[in-house]
């Protein structure tokens, strides 16, 4: 199966790099934006066929490496 | 006296912690590649340095936090050795789960190289003892993601267990209650930003780390 991992920082998190991008987007002209946060999406294959063993899998990886839970969450989606 | 600094691929101040604890303590220092499965027997002291370790991928310290060397310094760290872990180094020591809390971006995306003096919190321990009764010490900080974060729980027990060491006195980077370095429960494990590797001659504008390097390894 195809996994999709999505890193984010958590909420209470402050995120820097999302605050940066969001005020060049301010002076490109939609000022507007609001709540711009930067994240990662991680993909890879696994040797798994049944979709909810091979997310059980991918959470144990983002568990151990992929998230650094103390300050990131994340989304796994597999196809 | 032994020492072993540990060299991840990207490390940029293992040579400068080695002579740093060799001129301040004349301990012998050996470097170990983190590929190794074991440290050098008879340890006194462990240093994990600064610099990109793997470049910094995925997060900083996450890769070496799994390097082979890392298991060995997790036993000999429950064993009691000190271990020191400066800059990249505190990094990995958070990604390890050696330290609680986690280094993220500074607050104003720059990057921070400049000498910055610390409030010396807690002296009641083998890192710090060797400061006596002075409260304020300086040492040289660079750095891009020194900004410490805690969750409101963990924070309020390393205040309440006197885990947090330094405090900036001008927060550099954002910073979480101004923290700069702080030690795990069992006072072994040491993490810091600034760098006492960059302050062990007066030459190099403050001896204050070379107190630091003194004071680990004359507790052990």
């Amino acid at each position: 199966m195809h996994a999709k991992v999505h890193v984010f920082l958590k909420p209470g998190v402050l995120d820097v790099a999302g605050k940066a991008v969001e005020n060049a987007l301010h002076g490109l002209g939609w000022p507007d934006v609001v709540g711009v946060r930067v994240g990662r999406t991680i993909e890879f294959d696994v040797a798994q066929d049944d979709p909810a063993a091979a997310e059980a899998e991918v959470r144990m990886m983002c568990e151990k490496l992929l998230a650094n839970t103390v300050i990131e969450s994340y989304q796994v989606e597999v196809s | 006296m032994k020492a072993a600094v540990i060299v991840f691929p990207g490390s940029n101040c293992d040579r400068d912690c080695k002579v740093a604890i060799e001129r301040s303590t004349g301990a012998s220092v050996d470097m170990v590649w983190h590929g190794e499965t074991t440290l050098p027997s008879g340890l006194d002291l462990i240093v994990l340095p600064g610099g990109f370790s793997y470049g910094d991928y995925l997060r900083c310290g996450a890769m070496a936090a799994l390097s082979p060397v890392m298991t060995d310094v997790k036993a000999a760290a429950a064993r009691g050795v000190a271990v020191v872990g400066i800059c990249n180094g505190f990094q990995i020591l958070c990604e390890a789960g050696l330290l609680p809390g986690a280094l993220l971006r500074n607050e104003h995306l720059k990057y921070v190289c400049k000498p910055v003096d610390l409030k010396v919190v807690n002296s009641q321990n083998r890192f710090t003892s060797g400061y006596g009764t002075r409260r304020e010490v300086t040492m040289t900080v660079g750095n891009g993601e020194g900004n410490f974060f805690a969750d409101a729980e963990t924070l309020a027990r390393l205040e309440g267990e006197g885990q947090v060491v330094f405090r900036y006195l001008d927060n550099p980077n954002g910073s979480t209650a101004d923290i700069a370095g702080l030690i795990n429960a069992k006072g072994n494990i040491l993490g810091l930003m600034p760098h006492p590797d960059r302050a062990f001659e007066a030459e190099l504008g403050s001896t204050d780390g070379a107190i630091l390097f003194q004071s680990a390894l004359a507790s052990a």
